[in-house]
Formats: C-alpha cells, structure tokens, sequence
C-alpha cells in the first residue's frame, strides 16, 4: 500500500482537487490524511479537550482509581467477613469522616465509570456516534453521573 | 506497523469485547451489591456473612472478581499504552511501560488470590 501512496506525499506533481481529494490515482480523502505529511500534534497537554474528550479522559481517571480503590474495598471486605467482631469493627471505622469521604469518592468513581460506560455499550450500538449526538451524550453523562454523586453523598452522610 | 505483545488476547477485537462482556458482569455485581445494602440498612453480621456463604453470591463473586481482573488489565494496559510513550517519556519508553504494566499485572494478580482467599475462606 505505501508503494502506491509514497508519490502522493512526496511528490509535487500530485494534483489535487481543493477538498484535498487526491484525483490521480483515485485513492479517497481520507487515506490521503492518514499519510500526509502535513503536523500532526497528538500530544494531549496542548490540545484543549472538547465535552467528548474530557468524558473520555474522567472514564479512563476513574478507572485507574477503582483499580486502587479495589485494595481498599477488598480489605474491608477481608475484615467485615472473617468475624463478628472485625464486622463491627468495620461498621465502626465506616462512621468516621474520612472513611465516608473514601467510600464516597470510590462510589463517585463507580458512578460516572459506570454512567460512562453504559453510555459506551450504547454507542456500540451505533446509537448517538454523530457528532451532535456525541457532545449531548457525554453532557448527559456528567449530569446523570453528577446526580448520583450527589445522592451518594446524600446516603453516606 | 505497530506491534503490540503486551495486550490481553493478541487482538484487539477480541480484547474489545472482553471489555464489554466483564463490564456488563461488573455492572450487574456492583448495583446488586450497592442495592443490596441499601435495601438493608442495619444489616448485622448474620445476614452479610450469610451472604456471601450462599453458593450463589459466590458463583456471582467469583466471576465477577474474572472479570474485574480481565477488565482492569484491559483498561490500564490502554491507557499505559496511549500515554506512557516515547512522546512523554523518551527513549526509555518502552522499558518503563513494561515495567509499569507488569507492576499492574503482578497487583491485579495478588488482588484476584486475595479476593478467592476472601470468598472461599468464609
């Protein structure tokens, strides 16, 4: 495939139609962006993030938090389960502010990982892949996520 | 060409709907559990241990804690994939990603023994 692609970028005496579509060798508008040379800057640190990226960004955050929080939820587990005692020890620990501030930032994590993805099973589905669809879902994701953030916090304190 | 050796399945179709498959058994087990307790308040020792005995919520346990395994190196070996990269981190990209990534398997993997330990210790 580069053989028939490589005079396209490189050569000068490719001619174009103004939409970019490369018409001599009929090959379509977007293999011609995909392999020329034109900047490309993916480095995210530059890029100021749409609605949809920054959906896509908190999926991936909360994810990486519930992978550390899984310690936590599986030491309270551990505790809860191996005795009477280590139950109520847990009850008790669960009352102070700091663990509901932990529990409550984990359930945070749950809810916009979970809302997030739901929304992505949805779009597999080929449902609201436009790109007007797309900024709506990812701003529904915020506002569903945020009301049982915020309920969350309701039932823990 | 990109060459990747590090994913879960060696393709990536596959590892896309392994993604899906664990998260719908993630989904499924955590509003079970967050319902369950919310639907009890006051729960005692008794009812949460008789819980987790039952054969059921460990069959349920079990295949989540598989799929939270599958589902947790999927997601992380991503995003290391997409950010721990020459662009961020210079020649020695690629050691330091293995390194990560192992670091995350080797975690999940003590986690997932931790986990059956809990559940078949009852």
């Amino acid at each position: 495939m580069l053989t028939v692609v490589t005079p396209m970028v490189t050569g000068t005496s490719c001619k174009c139609l103004p939409d970019n579509s490369p018409c001599s060798l009929g090959l379509s508008k977007c293999e011609y962006a995909v392999n020329s040379q034109r900047p490309v800057n993916l480095d995210l640190r530059t890029i100021k993030l749409p609605n949809t990226a920054i959906s896509s960004i908190l999926h991936r955050i909360t994810g990486v938090i519930l992978f550390v929080g899984i310690a936590v939820l599986l030491y309270g587990l551990d505790k809860s389960l191996v005795s009477e005692q280590g139950f109520a020890e847990v009850k008790e620990c669960l009352t102070s502010p700091l663990a509901k501030f932990v529990v409550w930032g984990l359930l945070s994590g749950l809810m916009y990982h979970l809302t997030a993805g739901i929304r992505h099973l949805i779009m597999d589905l080929d449902i609201g892949v436009s790109l007007e669809s797309g900024k709506l879902g990812a701003n529904l994701v915020f506002i569903i996520s945020a009301i049982l953030i915020v309920l969350m916090g309701v039932w823990i304190w | 060409m990109v060459t990747n050796v590090t994913n879960f399945s060696r393709s990536g179709l596959y590892d896309w709907m392994a993604q899906r498959v664990t998260a719908v058994v993630l989904a499924a087990y955590s509003l079970f559990l967050l319902g369950y307790i919310l639907a009890n308040p006051g729960m005692g020792y008794a009812e949460w241990q008789g819980l987790f005995a039952n054969s059921w919520m460990r069959i349920f346990s079990l295949m989540s804690l598989v799929a939270l395994s599958a589902h947790a190196w999927i997601g992380l070996w991503s995003v290391t994939t997409d950010y721990l990269t020459p662009m961020t981190l210079g020649k020695w990209a690629t050691g330091v990603r293995f390194l990560v990534q192992a670091l995350c398997g080797v975690i999940m993997f003590v986690l997932f023994v931790w986990g059956v330990q809990i559940l078949w210790g009852i």
